[in-house]
């Protein structure tokens, strides 16, 4: 399980950062989003995969007696998905702002800061 | 009551900010409660920046869970001073904002996000969890893009698109350092991290865990590769909005660079070596590249990466004078740059442009301005006594004692770079005969404009400019400010103990 | 946007079904999966659901008021939430208070809940507020 989720991220990252390099605006959002994914699921690899149940002590005991699994990384995990909805709905706009304004899809084509003024 | 006194800034300004949002469309309301609250922020910066200088550091432990298990939030010397000062240019930009921003960006809710960018800053500076630091950039980043885009036009959207795909990238570095740290140690609490780290066998892989915390934060810092989503970025949007974030974005990324290796991954000679070199080429690159610009904006920008160089060099030297040299830097850095994006808003505003070639005659036209913006430009040179001049002292002599004569030499030559920039842009803006320009129409020239109105602009440069005055002829204050953070970075085992042990 | 009868027809049945339905999500969320943030999502999903059927203007005039205002209503609950412990108590922001006696169908409230209803408002209101503005620049 380990080996397949170690797979699964390494191409996430690496499609991630593939469609980041390239010169169109909508695969760069495509990339940001598979690059959060990979992270996530990074997140989720590196807290230790442990089957059990939630960490949620029974009302008539003191303390855990099965294995539980971690909810550190869960928290995480939940708090990046969250933060990286509200970045990709932003950059959603943005994208679609800057082509009705620029009028191109090409990164390449979006020079108007460096020029000297 | 007291003992939770460090999370007042935080309250204040998400109250300020919700409060904002209540009135979204009155914006004369917005405008004067805007300034009203950040008057109020700096007093409550002040009686906390007091209370830890007498009481040393103070944690609070969110939701009543013990460290390193809940959410510590930690106020040391260190982050009271910049809370400090992040009130005080929020105060000034406040003020600036109110007078420079346009109606039609105030309108799409410009001063709720400004607050809720200075909650982010104030969050980044007051955490001692490293999950938490990364959630208070991810505050900091979405209020900056929100005001980076205001207004939408074309250079703008697309000075966003590089800031914001830059910036994106570099959380997703920062998430994935979280990741394997956590892998290889189990916890998020900075405090509880550094013992933890320091017993880790596997030495290769805390070095790369700690290269991508350098490269995540690098790249928000704007550091020698990484910087080339800022100058293509900075000086497009409003004044204020680039004011502020020149002051305080990149100087958050320089904080938490301080902060994670001073604490976490300490004492790596491989790590500082790195460092070292990045403040190098950081030095000299920046320098070299403000020589050729032509807008003010972007020669500010360029001089942001130069200086970053400084307290990257502080922080790579690693000892306790040259820590105190890169704080003292960062101190006198966040008020001068502030100052002097604003001070390129007002001469927008007199002449209708920001290129040097078309500038002129500022000095002959308006004296009094000229004067007080020759004390931010100078400041930042460094010219004895003001501000600039003070941390390099420490830098220079660190480098010495150290014998790292290759990082002197990069000091001194961004400070001789630095000096022929500011005397061109002086002569180019200020002493050079007055050209006349085509009159814009629809075009709110400082001419025409009333009392009040300029003194919206000029209240916050003088306000920053006196503060820097301060810096300057009141360092030995600094200077003794600056030494105290040092060593209780340097000696982090207060830190830890404040976290860990806590009565509460 | 041309729709279906039976898209139509359906929408208007699922809107307060979604909408209780968000709610039963909200309510439970503390011990078992669920909570502010996905009942918000669903709550919203289920106007977006009714604007697609009915048209946007059909939508914005069942909620009377601007999405966006749920931001800072959604905003000070949580915020007060995490507050009152500190105010009331003295003990650290966002420490969990909760009622002694377990109120009926609610079970014992806590300030959690309360941090949950702002993060449902809030998570409705950016919403809502996205995809509005992504359809009518459309």
């Amino acid at each position: 399980m380990e080996i397949l989720l170690a797979l699964m991220v390494g191409i996430l990252y690496g499609t991630g950062i593939y469609m980041m390099l390239r010169r169109s605006m909508v695969k760069l959002i495509l990339g940001i989003i598979l690059l959060g994914n990979g992270a996530n699921l990074l997140i989720f690899l590196l807290g230790r995969i442990t089957k059990g149940a939630p960490p949620i002590i029974p009302g008539d005991s003191k303390v855990f007696t099965e294995a539980f699994a971690d909810p550190v990384p869960q928290a995480l995990i939940l708090t990046a998905i969250v933060i990286s909805f509200g970045l990709q709905s932003f950059a959603i706009v943005l994208v679609k702002r800057a082509h009705t304004v620029v009028r191109t899809d090409d990164l390449d084509e979006m020079n108007a800061t460096d020029e000297d003024s | 009551m007291t003992q939770q006194l460090i999370l007042y800034p935080l309250f204040l300004q998400m109250a300020i900010s919700i409060i904002l949002m209540f009135g979204w469309s009155r914006i004369r309301f917005q405008k004067v409660f805007s300034v009203f609250g950040s008057i109020l922020s700096v007093a409550l910066a002040i009686v906390v920046f007091m209370y830890i200088w007498n009481n040393g550091t103070q944690t609070v432990q969110a939701g009543n869970w013990k460290a390193p298990f809940g959410i510590t939030f930690v106020a040391d010397m260190l982050s009271a001073t910049l809370v400090l000062l992040t009130a005080i240019s929020g105060l000034a930009v406040s003020i600036f904002s109110a007078g420079s921003v346009l109606r039609d960006r105030l309108r799409f809710g410009y001063f709720p996000i400004f607050h809720f960018l200075l909650l982010g800053l104030n969050g980044a500076f007051l955490t001692g969890d490293i999950f938490n630091l990364y959630v208070w950039f991810e505050i900091i980043i979405i209020s900056s893009f929100v005001l980076i885009t205001i207004g939408g036009e074309k250079a703008q959207l697309e000075g966003a698109v590089k800031y914001f795909t830059l910036n994106i990238l570099a959380s997703m570095i920062f998430l994935t350092a979280i990741a394997v740290l956590y892998g290889i140690t189990g916890s998020l609490n900075m405090a509880d991290l550094a013992g933890q780290i320091a017993m880790v066998e596997n030495r290769g892989l805390v070095q790369i865990t700690a290269l991508l915390f350098l490269i995540g934060f690098g790249i928000k810092a704007g550091v020698f590769p990484l910087y080339f989503w800022l100058p293509a970025s900075y000086h497009t949007p409003p004044f204020a909005v680039s004011a502020i974030f020149g002051g305080l974005l990149t100087k958050v990324g320089v904080y938490a660079l301080i902060r994670v290796f001073t604490l976490i991954f300490v004492n790596d000679a491989f790590l500082n070596n790195i460092i070292m070199i990045i403040a190098i080429l950081t030095l000299v690159s920046g320098g070299v590249g403000a020589l050729v610009q032509n807008n003010l904006r972007k020669v500010f920008s360029y001089l942001i990466i130069c200086h970053i160089g400084y307290m990257i060099a502080g922080i790579g030297m690693f000892t306790e004078i040259a820590i105190a040299g890169a704080v003292f830097y960062l101190i006198h850095d966040i008020i001068v740059k502030t100052n002097l994006f604003m001070v390129s808003g007002v001469v927008y505003r007199i002449k209708g442009t920001n290129s040097m070639r078309d500038l002129g005659g500022i000095y002959a036209n308006w004296p009094k301005i000229s004067l007080l913006i020759f004390i931010p430009l100078f400041s930042l040179v460094g010219i004895p006594p003001l501000s600039g001049f003070w941390p390099k002292i420490n830098l220079i002599k660190a480098g010495f004692a150290g014998e790292n004569y290759i990082t002197v030499g990069a000091i001194i030559f961004a400070s001789f770079i630095t000096l022929v920039i500011i005397a061109k842009l002086w002569a180019e803006v200020f002493w050079k005969a007055d050209k006349e320009l085509p009159l814009r129409s629809n075009f709110g020239y400082f001419t025409n404009m009333t009392i009040a109105k300029k003194l919206q602009f000029v209240v916050p440069v003088a306000l920053l400019s006196i503060v820097s005055l301060y810096i300057g002829f009141g360092a030995e204050h600094i200077q003794e400010l600056s030494a105290r953070i040092a060593d209780e970075l340097v000696n982090n085992q207060g830190y830890i103990d404040a976290v860990l042990n806590t009565k509460n | 946007m041309r729709t279906t009868i039976i898209l139509k027809t359906a929408s208007n049945y699922l809107l307060p079904v979604l909408l209780v339905f968000s709610i039963f999500i909200l309510l439970r969320g503390h011990y078992l999966p669920g909570g502010g943030f996905v009942g918000g999502l669903i709550a919203s999903i289920a106007f977006i659901l009714h604007s697609f059927a009915n048209g946007l203007n059909k939508t914005k005039e069942l909620l009377i008021m601007h999405p966006g205002f749920l931001l800072p209503l959604g905003l000070a609950i949580s915020f007060l939430s995490g507050l009152a412990p500190v105010a009331l108590f003295d003990l650290p922001f966002m420490t969990g208070l909760w009622s002694h006696d377990p109120i009926a169908i609610l079970g014992s409230v806590g300030s959690a809940l309360f941090f949950d209803i702002g993060v449902y408002l809030v998570v409705n209101g950016v919403t809502l507020t996205i995809i509005f503005t992504i359809s009518e620049s459309a």
